[in-house]
């Protein structure tokens, strides 16, 4: 398991070349990235992540060991970056590892969907003179229901 | 306790962490004495249901206990990903 937080970029592609590698075990890797998107009327200037360190660390790792548990994976990986990022840029990738593909589609939509609400992270974004924090979305939070076993 | 605002919750509060001497035994009861220290605090509690809070880095509700924590944040519903 591979959990980082940080400021700077990080190339995706070297990311998931070198999780992939060298596993005779894993037949599928499954990944997610997130960008930052400009559909605001007023064209964004940047946005920016502010995070609860520590916490988020820790958060991750117990989104990521629930998802190990879940499912057959041979490796996880998450990359979440903070602070001032510009549309267009990575903000975050989610990498699943496992034998056969359905675990690995499965554990990243569940990394996905928690990643979203249980990780503390608050996105702002800044246009020509208006600052907005963005506000979760009620169907972010439905989005958990489904991995909510019923009996 | 180290009490920790994140988000617009720190904005409106207008600082980051502080170190709050408290008697408090539950959540809610340590957002009723900083609700009656000042008014930018009395807003950025006035609904506590569009509040998260964590205790010792554990998301929890407002009617969990304070025994013996050692930090507390408030903040609005997160947005990563």
């Amino acid at each position: 398991m591979d959990i980082r937080v940080q400021e700077g970029p990080f190339a995706q592609g070297e990311e998931l070349d070198a999780f992939a590698k060298g596993r005779p075990d894993v037949g599928a890797v499954v990944s997610f990235t997130g960008l930052v998107r400009d559909l605001a009327p007023d064209p964004m200037k940047h946005m920016e992540i502010e995070h609860y360190p520590g916490m988020t660390e820790r958060a991750i790792t117990t989104i990521a060991e629930e998802a190990q548990q879940r499912w057959s994976l041979a490796d996880v990986l998450v990359i979440h970056r903070y602070g001032r990022l510009r549309p267009g840029d990575t903000i975050m990738m989610v990498a699943t590892a496992s034998r056969h593909r359905a675990d690995a589609f499965a554990a990243a939509e569940f990394l996905m969907d928690y990643l979203k609400s249980r990780a503390p992270f608050w996105k702002k974004e800044v246009t020509g003179d208006d600052a907005e924090w963005v506000a979760a979305k009620d169907e972010d939070e439905a989005a958990l229901d489904r991995w909510t076993p019923r009996d | 306790m180290d009490v920790m605002y994140f988000a617009w919750v720190r904005e409106r509060i207008g600082l980051p962490r502080e170190t709050v001497e408290t008697t408090a035994t539950t959540v809610a009861e340590l957002v009723e004495e900083l609700k009656a220290r000042e008014e930018r605090y009395a807003m950025a509690f006035s609904d506590i249901s569009a509040l998260r809070v964590a205790v010792d880095q554990e998301l929890t509700d407002f009617d969990a206990p304070l025994a013996r924590a050692r930090e507390v944040a408030f903040f609005p519903p997160m947005t990563g990903g």
